[in-house]
């Protein structure tokens, strides 16, 4: 596209921002912060995950881009325009075919391979921003790994609701250091962030922070021995594909109570309902 | 004394501009013992109290703590990770204001739980358990672990406090006027339960104070700050009943006899 540089930031920027990234790779989980920059789309739209994005892509790149899981929703579908008219890549919506996959809330049912780079939009990039009203000292929290107050918060949970309430965004150890928030997926993708082989990059635009998780690093979700991390999810099946493993979305159909489950990531069920599963 | 001291300070000297809060203070500082530091308003009380546990820097002198391994430490030339850990493993503070040390919007049990989860602890039940017997043991009914502590009166915050602080079994504990702003029946049940627990766990207190009553029920030893200097030191009961410094006599004899 004329008048644009490639995938729209200026190099300078880019640099910046990879310079970040590779602190980041570094010291797994721990939150960098970048000289964020305004983006063409609000704050909360994913202007981190973007930015992180538009540093990392290449000419040769296919580029995926996910909302929810889906791939058609608002979201999803101008990031992935954007990309397509400042920088000339190729765009997919199959995983498998991806090289970088830029997500919101979701990471793919399909697994990833040591190819692919998986980036994440981040709303709030500090897992301790609820427990501490001061960010001078979240950061010595971190500094010096004092990690009592978030367990505090998981005790509460249990105490009150027999259980941990937190549904999405459930705080993580990364590679038994930094606290991290593994930005609004559901805690049923927490299992998929250990070990895993892809690269992950969490971009938080409006708070200028870009912190990563390395591949095949150590990743475990905050519990206690005797109340281990336990994954939820809908007890049903996909009403489109039957899949009974995958994350569930619940729609409403009618205003007569009339409701189905299907899978939150469209490429997944579409895969398998073409394959006849 | 034979045995060594668990903390001991030199030649503490600390000024706000023209004030001298500290002046040239010495302070020993024996295993299990509870040392009361007595004097009015502004004689440096709660400054040597910030000073000796690490959170005020004095413009002179040496603080050492010897942890359990007999090795000397000089507080305020700690790393801040060693000092804090220090501060919730090894010591504890007992503030005035029991909401400074509280987390309101948390459950007694969470309060209690906290050090013990900040110590690595990592069994909810086992963690529940210690709660609820920290609970019964400054006496508050353990049925009300979930509550919060904004429904608790102010005598209960306190001794909620007590179970937060003690809970990891500090060696050494500061305590800034426990009792103040209790009223005078609460305070003696309070006064009461501290007693008990620093003889029953041993624990090393230094405890300030502006009441005689309350240094003279808690407290082996005494020390009367005047000014920013130690004017008078010694075993409590000789102190009081036998006060040697003029303005030592002036203290007791103000206090009201009932």
């Amino acid at each position: 596209m004329n008048g644009y540089n490639f995938a729209y930031l200026d190099e300078q920027t880019k640099r910046m921002i990879r310079r970040a990234i590779l602190k980041a790779v570094a010291i797994p989980g721990h939150q960098v912060p970048f000289g964020s920059r305004e983006m063409p789309l609000p704050y909360g739209w994913g202007t981190g995950g973007i930015q992180v994005t538009a540093s990392i892509l290449g000419a040769n790149d296919v580029l995926k881009v996910i909302d929810q899981g889906a791939d058609d929703t608002t979201n999803a579908v101008s990031i992935r325009r954007f990309f397509a008219a400042t920088a000339g890549v190729r765009t997919t919506t199959r995983t498998a075919e991806a090289s970088v996959i830029q997500t919101r809330h979701r990471i793919p049912e399909t697994k990833l391979t040591e190819r692919q780079i998986l980036v994440y939009q981040v709303p709030q990039p500090e897992p301790l921003y609820r427990l501490e009203p001061s960010r001078t000292e979240s950061r010595r929290m971190h500094g010096l790994a004092e990690y009592g107050a978030m367990h505090v918060k998981l005790y509460e949970d249990i105490s009150r609701l027999g259980q941990v309430a937190i549904s999405y965004d459930y705080p993580v150890m990364v590679n038994g250091r930094y606290l991290t928030s593994p930005s609004p997926i559901p805690a049923f993708d927490n299992p998929k962030l250990h070990l895993m082989p892809a690269l992950q990059l969490f971009g938080a635009g409006r708070e200028k922070r870009i912190y990563a998780i390395p591949p095949y690093t150590d990743v475990r979700s905050l519990d206690f021995e005797d109340h281990p991390f336990r994954p939820h999810r809908a007890r049903a099946v996909c009403a489109i594909c039957g899949a009974d493993q995958s994350y569930l979305d619940e729609v409403l159909t009618d205003d007569r109570g009339g409701r189905m489950f299907v899978c939150s990531d469209t490429d997944y069920c579409a895969g398998r309902a073409g394959a006849g599963a | 004394m034979s045995a060594p001291a668990l903390l001991a300070a030199r030649g503490l000297s600390l000024r706000y501009g023209a004030i001298a809060a500290l002046d040239g203070v010495a302070i020993d500082l024996w295993p299990g013992e509870v040392l009361a530091v007595v004097g009015e308003s502004g004689s440096g009380k709660t400054s040597l109290l910030n000073v000796l546990s690490g959170r005020l820097r004095p413009d002179a002198g040496v603080v050492w703590y010897r942890d359990p391994t007999g090795a000397l430490h000089d507080v305020h030339a700690m790393a801040a990770p060693a000092l804090r850990l220090l501060h919730r493993s090894d010591w504890g503070f007992v503030h005035q204001d029991p909401r400074a040390n509280l987390r309101m919007g948390v459950s007694a049990g969470g309060n209690i739980g906290e050090r013990l989860m900040a110590a690595g602890a990592r069994h909810y039940g086992a963690i529940r358990a210690e709660a609820g017997a920290w609970l019964e043991r400054v006496e508050i009914d353990p049925a009300r672990i979930d509550d919060l502590p904004r429904v608790f009166s102010g005598g209960m915050l306190q001794r909620l406090q007590v179970a937060r602080t003690l809970v990891t079994h500090p060696r050494l504990v500061f305590m800034d006027e426990p009792t103040g702003g209790l009223d005078v029946s609460v305070q003696a049940r309070l006064l009461d339960l501290i007693r008990r627990l620093v003889a029953r766990y041993a624990i090393a207190v230094v405890l300030v104070t502006h009441d005689l009553a309350v240094a003279r029920l808690l407290a082996q030893r005494i020390v009367v700050m005047r000014g920013g200097a130690v004017v008078e030191t010694g075993l409590t009961d000789q102190v009081l009943e036998d006060p040697q410094h003029p303005y030592t006599q002036l203290l007791v004899s103000s206090v009201l006899q009932a």
